[in-house]
């Protein structure tokens, strides 16, 4: 009777290992074959093709203009400000929820107050952090709807989110961070490259 | 924890048959302890449906049914998308390897008479799957719209323009157009990834219900629930499904996987049986390729088709030809009525069953070969000598299955 | 039962090796290898020199040459005459109402033309051009009669001209080169094999990871199955 028990017992054993093992074997089984099914579903070589750094020549932009460029389907601004628009930056820091761009939403070379490479020139996604709606360039100084306070800046007319001149928040209003300022550089002294540091990295 | 479990399993079971389901089809479902090599087909089966539907979710992730772009995204999921070859290599691997493991199946059916009583339901919802994978192999060979894809399609929905009468109104429904065109191409589609799949999927489900209501047959054609235990009125020669088989299918689902790798990773094209070379050209409405074939799994049928060349009975060749193709699939259905042998299985059967399955396998193979060669005066002869074989192997069946000689039945499953 | 296991996997098996060449003449051996950077890295640059005037590739993009060892900037440099960008598809300048007029025929994308056609046939074709007045183009093959396309290799190959013979009751037609070009035979066979190499890369750039991945996934099974038949023998022999 003895014997028979431990020889079960050894065969529970044997079998507990062999289904473990099998289980195991398996579940490394699904993981490979999920990844490659995962990875198809990230952005195709035709999405990162089009999605490819964008060269935009900022010759012609007059002081105080803002154009817009499209990288990877979303708009990006760039705007020229004059030495009025810089000076408000100062002004309305009291007002903001991150004046000194500590949360990460730009590549450290745009952590200053401009929030930019050069300081007159202004390149972000022009798109709300709350939702993803699109701001309004507004440099109207005290227009009847933003108020006698309002120095111009960016306003959302979705949720009525406002930001300065370098994308960055008014406090106590729905959107929580600054714009998001892309990875950008200045292959020549007019020519912007948006969406990498260099030409190479591209 | 133990007893967590338990009270959630307790919990399950008061709103939903959890328990007793997996009672009923697995750990208390009893199948026969003789299972042989030739009962793995129809978990495989399974498996590769899964792989089909699972794949082919991913590729419509990136396909476009569409004329003009079809061909296009097919060779974008081959270079743009990550890993999108392996996907792609996988579905159309396992089209193939379906059909490998489906004639597997039933060929096993026929050999252990599986069709016979009380069994013929499940044999006939088998027949139906068996359509519609059919269906879907040739809905789905038209999707990346090369060569083949477009000239196949144009062949078989010919096809039905034979039929009397409503031939012509039935080949405009069936093309949405005076040609295979873009609008036949997103039809295609449509039945390809929702109708047939969904059909499919419940056709599956019932044929498992079935055969879980009559239970498996075995290699002997004993039917185990005759012989019971007095008091646990468990088959004495059953085991439970699961452990005991559900352990053995995981052997047999990889030995499978084995094959399908070293297809899929190795030989995707398997020389050109499975991805056909001119399928690399995209569809030309204007120039059909020097030679055309089908898949190779419809191949034994489409020597049927092309076998007939004389008119008979006011019916001309055409519809003859599409007359008997339809019959070479049909006639598998008749089988459970056709068999008078007294045993089911081929271990008990006489030498004339033997020698005449035997020639229905070599025409079979036969046919299959000749469907893909370029038709001469000879091949026709051949092809029309094994159609007789393979229609003699079921027609003369109620005779040769009577007059046969066989050995008795034992009353247990033998090792 | 077991004899007609075997005798069904025979058949199963057999059709493999017996019918696969087209009829008409017998082709020779393409040696593709698509490992081999150098010939690949070769044979894209006289692709972009010959053959992308007038044919596309146009499902490959250019930067998926890192798989033969070129960078972006590197493969831009041997590919590109013109600007254009590392994500962009190699598309032909050509206008394709005009290459009709010119060629009668469009001429084809050659993206998967190793794939329908096969290496060896293209191995032939590219050298069996030979000088025919009668045609069009001026040229005609031996494995593809009235080809639309001109012999794009003239200077390299030089001019052959078509040789019948009969043997035995039977015409036997061979190619002689009658006014050598820059290169020798071998080196003119050498140029055509890097090129069609290239071509049977371009037909499925993903083949060499394939083969790569697919040795580990037959190990892993492997070793799977030698798991899976342990533990099937484990609970079996609870059945007597």
């Amino acid at each position: 009777m003895a014997d028979s028990f431990s020889i079960e017992d050894e065969m529970n054993s044997r079998r507990r290992f062999l289904v473990a093992a099998t289980s195991v074997a398996g579940g490394i089984a699904g993981v490979a074959v999920a990844t490659p099914f995962m990875l198809s579903m990230m952005p195709s070589e035709r999405a990162k093709a089009a999605g490819a750094p964008v060269e935009v020549d900022i010759d012609n932009l007059e002081p105080g203009m803002l154009i817009m460029v499209e990288w990877r389907g979303r708009v990006v601004w760039i705007l020229n400000r004059t030495p009025e628009m810089l000076a408000t930056l100062e002004t309305l820091e009291p007002e903001l929820a991150d004046p000194n761009s500590e949360k990460d939403q730009q590549p450290d070379y745009a952590q200053n107050r401009t929030r930019s490479i050069k300081p007159e020139i202004l390149v972000a996604v022009g798109l709300c952090t709350h939702l993803g709606c699109s701001p309004v360039f507004r440099k109207d100084i005290a227009p009847e709807d933003l108020g006698p306070d309002w120095l111009g800046g960016f306003f959302c007319p979705c949720h009525g989110s406002k930001f300065d001149l370098a994308g960055r928040v008014y406090s106590n209003l729905p959107a929580p961070t600054n714009m998001v300022v892309p990875p950008h550089t200045y292959l020549t002294d007019t020519r912007l490259l948006i969406g990498a540091e260099s030409k190479e990295s591209a | 924890m133990s007893n967590g479990l338990n009270s959630l399993k307790e919990w399950i079971d008061k709103r939903f048959p959890m328990t007793s389901n997996w009672e009923a089809h697995l750990s208390k479902y009893y199948a026969p302890k003789n299972f042989n090599f030739w009962y793995y087909f129809g978990s495989l089966a399974l498996l590769v449906l899964v792989n089909q539907i699972l794949t082919g979710i991913f590729l419509t992730m990136h396909y476009k049914p569409d004329a003009e772009l079809a061909f296009r995204s097919v060779e974008y999921i081959m270079r743009d998308v990550d890993y999108g070859w392996l996907i792609r290599y996988m579905h159309s691997t396992g089209a193939s390897m379906f059909f490998v493991v489906v004639y597997l199946h039933m060929f096993r059916g026929m050999m252990y008479g599986s069709y016979r009583k009380p069994r013929e339901l499940l044999w006939l919802i088998g027949m139906a799957i068996f359509f519609v994978l059919m269906s879907l192999a040739f809905t789905g060979y038209i999707l990346p719209w090369g060569q083949m894809s477009y000239w196949g399609a144009q062949v078989i929905v010919s096809m039905f323009g034979a039929i009397p009468l409503v031939g012509d109104q039935l080949t405009l429904l069936l093309l949405g157009d005076f040609n295979l065109s873009d609008a036949t191409l997103n039809r295609f589609f449509a039945y390809h990834v929702v109708t047939l799949p969904l059909l499919m999927l419940v056709l599956v489900f019932v044929h498992i219900l079935a055969l879980h209501e009559v239970g498996s047959n075995n290699p002997d054609g004993v039917e185990i629930k005759e012989n019971k235990n007095p008091e646990s009125k468990i088959p004495v020669d059953g085991i439970p499904f699961h452990p005991y088989y559900s352990v053995k299918d995981i052997v047999g689902v990889i030995g499978f996987l084995i094959v399908f790798c070293t297809i899929v990773f190795f030989a995707p094209e398997f020389g050109g049986y499975f991805l056909e070379h001119n399928n690399f050209i995209p569809a030309n409405t204007l120039q059909t390729p020097d030679h055309i074939a089908p898949v190779w799994y419809f191949t034994p049928y489409y020597s049927m088709l092309r076998a007939v060349t004389v008119n008979f009975l006011w019916v001309d060749a055409k519809l003859w030809g599409v007359i008997l193709m339809a019959a070479a699939v049909v006639i598998f259905a008749f089988l459970p009525w056709l068999d008078k042998s007294p045993v089911k299985s081929v271990r008990y059967k006489g030498p004339i069953f033997k020698f005449a399955l035997t020639m229905f396998v070599i025409s079979f193979f036969v046919l299959g070969w000749l469907g893909m060669e370029a038709p001469t005066p000879l091949y026709t002869l051949l092809a029309q000598i094994f159609t007789v074989i393979y229609f003699a192997f079921f027609l003369l069946m109620p005779w040769y299955s009577k007059i046969d000689k066989t050995k008795p039945e034992p009353k247990r499953v033998t090792k | 039962m077991k004899k007609l296991r075997t005798f069904l996997f025979v058949l199963c098996m057999a059709p493999l090796s017996v019918f696969s060449a087209p009829p008409g003449m017998p082709l020779d051996k393409a040696p593709v290898d698509t490992t081999n950077n150098a010939s690949l890295q070769r044979g894209a640059e006289s692709f972009a020199n010959y053959c992308l005037t007038c044919h596309a590739a146009s499902y490959m993009r250019y930067n998926r040459h890192r798989d033969i060892g070129l960078n972006e900037a590197e493969a831009l440099d041997l590919l590109v005459k013109t600007g254009q960008k590392a994500g962009d598809l190699m598309l032909t300048a050509m206008d394709e109402k005009e290459a009709e007029e010119w060629f009668g025929v469009l001429p084809p994308d050659l993206s998967v033309i190793a794939r329908s056609r096969g290496a060896d046939w293209l191995y032939t074709y590219l050298r069996a051009f030979y000088r025919d007045d009668t045609t069009v183009p001026g040229w005609n093959n031996l494995v593809f009669d009235r080809a639309a396309m001109p012999h794009v290799f003239y200077e390299l190959q030089g001019e052959q001209k078509l040789v019948v013979e009969t043997v035995g009751g039977e015409e036997v037609e061979s190619l002689e080169l009658v006014k050598p070009g820059t290169m020798t035979v071998s080196e003119y066979d050498q140029y055509v094999a890097d090129l069609v190499n290239y071509l049977v890369y371009i037909g499925e750039p993903a083949a060499n990871d394939r083969k790569r991945i697919g040795i580990y996934v037959l190990l892993f099974l492997f070793g799977f199955l030698a798991l899976s038949i342990a533990l099937k023998r484990e609970y079996w022999r609870d059945i007597h």
